[in-house]
Parts: C-alpha cells; sequence; structure tokens
C-alpha cells in the first residue's frame, strides 16, 4: 500500500476527558484507502523532550466529511502536546501505515459473508482503554461487509469508557470496569457476554496482558483472534527495526508486518 | 549552478548526501516519500554473511533530542541480502553503498567478498563500530590493532571503494583513522552511535534489553562535529560525517569541519523527505555563497 506524507488540517480538537482527546484531521486531497487497523505516525511540534513520531491508530475514517479521527490518551509530553493543537493548526501525518485486521472479503474462503441477516456471524471486538481506538473503524467496516460486529469495551473505571455511542451505532456493547462503576465488573475476559455469545472471530486491542487473556480464552474456544500490539518505535516504516515482536517466524517488525496479528503467530506463553 | 558533485575513492557521487546505515532500510522503505535517484548515495541496513535475529525486545529508548537503540544488526545475511534484495535496489540511480558487519575476522572477509561480486555496489562501509553485538562490531573498531587487522583482511579481497565507519566510544578517534588509512581504506565515516543507556525509573530497571545501547540524533551532533574536525586534521583520504544532522545547516557544518559528503540518520524517521530538502539547502548555500562546487567547502572552517 502507498505510503503518504502530508499536513493535515485540524477540524476539531475535543477533550473527552482530562487525559483524552479525540482530533478530527481534515485533508485538501481525498484521503487514501484506508484499513482499520493501521496508524499514522503524527509529527509532534512544540515539545523540546519529544524526538520521535508518535504513532496512534487510526479511530475513524468518515468520508463523507474526508476526515479521519485520532482518540489519544494523554500519557507523555507528546501526546499532552496533542491535546493543545486548535482547529486549523496543521498536523503532519505518515499514513496509513502497518496492515489492519482482517476483514470477511479478504478472507472468502475462510470466512463466507452470509446474506441473511438472522445468519449473519457475530464478531467479538475486545477492547481495553485507550485500545478501544482502532475497534471503532474496525466495527463500523464490518458492518459493511456480512458481519455483525459486538463490542466488549474494559477500563479500570467509567471515566476511563469512551466513544460508546460512537461504538452503539454499529454494535452491541457490552462493557467491563475494574470497579464495577459502570458495566460488569472486572476484566473483560470475565464478561458474561463470553459464555453467552456465539463469535466467529474474536479481535483485540488494549494493554497486552489483557490481549494474552483474550488470546488465552480465544484459543480455548477455538476462535481465530487477532491482538493488534503497540511495540515502541521509531521510524513506523520498517526501516529501523526497532518495534520487533518475536514470532513463530522470527522477529520482525510490528510497524509493517503489524500492529496486527493472528494470535498463533506470536510466541506469547499462554 | 553550483556543482555539488563529489568523489570518494574511485566513486562519484552526484551530490554529498547519503543515508546511513540502519535508519533507510534498504531505500525502498522510503519510495513512497522521495525520489531515491536525487541521493548521492544510499547506505542500506547492516549486513552479515550469516542471518542474525537481533537483539531482543525493547530495542529503543527516546531521549531529548534523539533515540537509543540496541538492534543489534537484524538481517538476513548476505546470502539473502544476494539474492532476495539486491534485484530489487540494483537498479536504482544512486550509489547503493552495502554496510558490512561480522563477528570475526573472517566474516567480515566473507562478506566483502561476496559484496564485491555485486556489479551495482559500487562500495561497502565496513562497520567495525557497531555497539551493539556482543562479539565484534565495535570490538574491532576501538584498538587500532584489531582495526587494522580487519581493515587489511578486508583490502586484499575487496577491489572497490571500502569507506570504514568508526566509533566514537575510543579515547583518540584519530588513532584509529590513521590505522585504518595506512590499512588501505579508501574513506572513512564517523561517527557511529556513542554508548548510552537509558533506565526506567519507576521500574528500576533498564530500559533496553541489553542494558546500553547506541545514541544517535540531533543530541550527538556536537560530539561528531568535533570528531570530524580532528580527524580531518589528522588524515588524507576522504571523510563522510554524520551525527545528528537534521538540516542543510548542519550538513554545512559538518563539511566545513572536513567532510567531504555526509550521511543522514535518525532525523529520516522525523522527516523521510529531510535527505532532499538537505541537498536542495546546500545547493542553495553555495549559490548565496558565490561557490561554484561544494568541494570548495570541505575543511572550510575559518579557525
Amino acid at each position: 500500500m502507498k505510503k503518504y506524507l502530508a499536513d493535515w488540517t485540524v477540524k476539531e480538537n475535543i477533550l473527552l476527558r482530562p487525559n483524552y482527546c479525540l482530533i478530527k484531521l481534515g485533508l485538501d486531497s481525498e484521503i487514501p484507502e484506508m484499513l482499520p487497523g493501521q496508524f499514522v505516525q503524527v509529527r509532534i511540534e512544540n515539545s523540546p523532550s519529544t524526538f520521535l513520531r508518535r504513532p496512534i491508530s487510526i479511530h475513524f475514517v468518515d468520508r463523507r466529511e474526508n476526515e479521519i479521527r485520532l482518540l489519544v490518551q494523554l500519557l507523555g509530553e507528546g501526546t499532552r502536546q496533542l491535546a493543545q493543537i486548535k482547529p486549523g493548526d496543521r498536523l503532519n501525518l505518515l499514513y496509513p501505515l502497518g496492515n489492519g485486521f482482517s476483514l470477511p472479503e479478504k478472507n472468502n474462503l475462510d470466512f463466507p459473508v452470509v446474506e441473511s441477516p438472522e445468519n449473519k456471524p457475530e464478531r467479538l471486538l475486545i477492547g481495553g482503554g485507550v485500545g478501544i481506538a482502532p475497534l471503532l473503524y474496525l466495527g463500523f467496516k464490518l458492518s459493511l461487509s456480512g458481519c455483525k460486529p459486538v463490542f466488549l469495551l474494559g477500563a479500570k473505571r467509567k471515566d476511563d469508557l469512551l466513544q460508546l455511542a460512537e461504538f452503539e451505532k454499529y454494535g452491541k456493547v457490552y462493557t467491563t470496569t475494574e470497579d464495577g462503576s459502570y458495566g460488569e465488573k472486572g476484566f473483560v475476559t470475565q464478561h458474561s457476554v463470553l459464555r453467552t455469545g456465539k463469535f466467529d472471530f474474536i479481535y483485540t486491542c488494549g494493554p497486552k496482558p489483557m490481549m494474552q487473556a483474550v488470546a488465552k480464552y480465544a484459543r480455548k474456544a477455538a476462535i481465530p483472534c487477532e491482538v493488534s500490539l503497540e511495540n515502541t518505535m521509531a521510524c513506523g516504516i520498517g526501516a529501523c527495526l526497532c518495534c520487533v515482536e518475536k514470532t513463530k517466524k522470527g522477529n520482525i517488525c510490528v510497524c509493517t508486518e503489524g500492529p496486527v496479528f493472528n494470535s498463533n503467530q506470536l510466541t506469547w506463553q499462554i | 549552478m553550483a556543482d555539488l558533485s563529489i568523489n570518494i575513492g574511485k566513486l562519484s557521487f552526484r551530490n554529498p548526501v547519503l543515508t546511513a546505515s540502519g535508519t533507510f532500510g534498504y531505500g525502498l522503505e522510503y519510495a513512497d516519500f522521495i525520489d531515491l535517484s536525487g541521493l548521492g548515495g544510499i547506505v542500506v541496513k547492516g549486513t552479515t554473511l550469516h542471518p542474525r535475529e537481533g537483539n531482543d525486545y525493547p530495542r529503543m529508548a527516546e531521549t531529548p533530542s534523539g533515540m537509543l537503540n540496541a538492534v543489534g544488526l537484524q538481517n538476513k545475511g548476505a546470502d539473502w541480502f544476494t539474492n532476495v534484495i539486491y534485484p530489487t535496489i540494483k537498479d536504482l540511480d544512486t550509489n547503493i553503498i552495502v554496510n558490512v558487519s561480522g563477528s570475526t575476522v573472517e566474516d567480515y572477509v566473507t562478506c566483502a567478498e561476496q559484496m564485491d561480486t555485486l556489479a551495482k555496489i559500487p562500495a561497502i562501509e565496513l562497520n567495525i563500530s557497531c555497539p551493539n553485538v556482543k562479539q565484534g562490531g565495535m570490538a574491532f573498531g576501538t584498538s587500532c590493532k584489531s582495526a587494522a587487522e580487519v581493515v587489511k583482511a578486508v583490502r586484499k579481497v575487496y577491489h572497490k571503494t571500502l569507506i570504514v565507519k568508526l566509533s566514537p566510544n575510543v579515547t583518540d578517534i584519530t588513532e584509529i583513522a590513521r590505522t585504518v588509512e595506512a590499512e588501505g581504506a579508501d574513506a572513512v565515516s564517523l561517527i557511529n552511535t556513542l554508548l548510552g543507556m537509558a533506565i526506567d525509573a519507576e521500574k528500576r530497571k533498564p530500559v533496553l534489553s541489553t542494558v546500553t545501547g547506541g545514541l544517535s540524533g540531533p543530541c550527538i551532533k556536537p560530539v561528531a562535529l568535533r570528531m570530524v574536525y580532528q580527524t580531518s586534521k589528522a588524515i588524507k583520504i576522504p571523510i563522510i560525517g554524520m551525527g545528528g544532522i537534521r538540516n542543510w545547516k548542519d550538513a554545512i557544518e559538518f563539511i566545513l569541519a572536513g567532510a567531504t559528503a555526509i550521511q543522514i540518520g535518525t532525523y529520516n524517521f522525523i522527516d523521510p523527505r529531510v535527505s532532499i530538502k538537505v541537498i536542495e539547502g546546500i545547493h542553495a548555500y553555495l549559490e548565496r555563497h558565490g561557490l561554484q562546487s561544494v568541494r570548495e567547502l570541505v575543511g572550510g572552517l575559518m579557525v
């Protein structure tokens, strides 16, 4: 897939919580194809301690508005700088990067698209914390391709659950919080929908221990599972080899051969 | 039109701007962003005789104005380079230089011999300065004796332009430079990364899996400039200067300090188009200063 380097215009920057912002970015030309699960490398200006670009997953692509949305957790100086940008500011992006989640039309043989609405296969999208970000666009794309996305979103507490109304546009949303302040109390892997639902595919993005627990569940249940990794990276385009993950094929770059991996490719001890 | 062309050994370059090994993949990674034929040259990823898995993750730590890496020469070996990569890059209209590394003198020699047979690889950069491998690498570049040994052995079998990449992690870089010049190197490139480390205070653990790693980026530029300056006083063969270059002004500084050419490394990650911008900037500088050729500027520092 061709990669681009361009300045985007900030259309809106909404502080969803004290530590999360939603940035809407517009482009002068038509936005090229972007796959759910892909990411952008954002250049950070005016932050002396931030040297490298910041990899941020694509939260949503709105073709009617010709905009993309980034959901950013404000963790360090670099991301905090992003919270300061204002409508009209320019943001330099490298995009679209990485491979993206598998969609059914690309896997016709393994996952046939079922036409009848009652028989639509259900796919479970499990997100934790800011790891929910790529799952919105994934859910949207799945809903267009003959699947029924079901979202299971977990967070530490109610305030860390984001964009729920957005997710509800494309599928049923289940939630957990560790402190029980919203949804079922506990971790996503303890949610009752895992016992009652019937899913033919699981996608997950979030903290590594969560994804490992999800991958373990998927393996036991014999459901294919894709995980999205967020190893620290420098270049984002496969040049520096810093972001490698140990896989059954050896060390490979998360930025080009990931960030999405089938959990079977990894050497996780689960 | 000011002339940007330069020569290193028998090799001519259309301009003095190359991309540094380990920061530019095999060149094609950047083909979506720049016209690769605009570059003076591309120094491709460090290649060893045998495949190497490299070090464990984490391999990178950001620092103010730079980064530490501990990749450890991950590459699929000289045969894979020859059979898989070479056919895809051999027709790029720029100088493709292979960075050759090894754990033993024999490995360096065999790898260099193999590169000597590749018609469209006009030069190698002998990496005796990688700080991230347990055996070989920097160990060869930190003593005159071992540097002499490996350069002498490679010089015997390698007939094209031989560039030796020097480590800054030495007491006196000019001694090593003199040694490799005496053993027949056509040029030296400097500096490789500076050995450093990063610590996670909360976890009370090192950030990198290897504890220490190589520091690069704008933070090392003053050290690199000083070493290029000192080395230029000590040897006659050309110097390819590098270390934290992020714009044309930095590049001109290295040329004034004595570098015939420069390499751009870490800043490719921040701006994939930086190399082309630097070339344009050097050109504009020459015009502004009424110079006919960039060669007039080499070592032109007025002290």
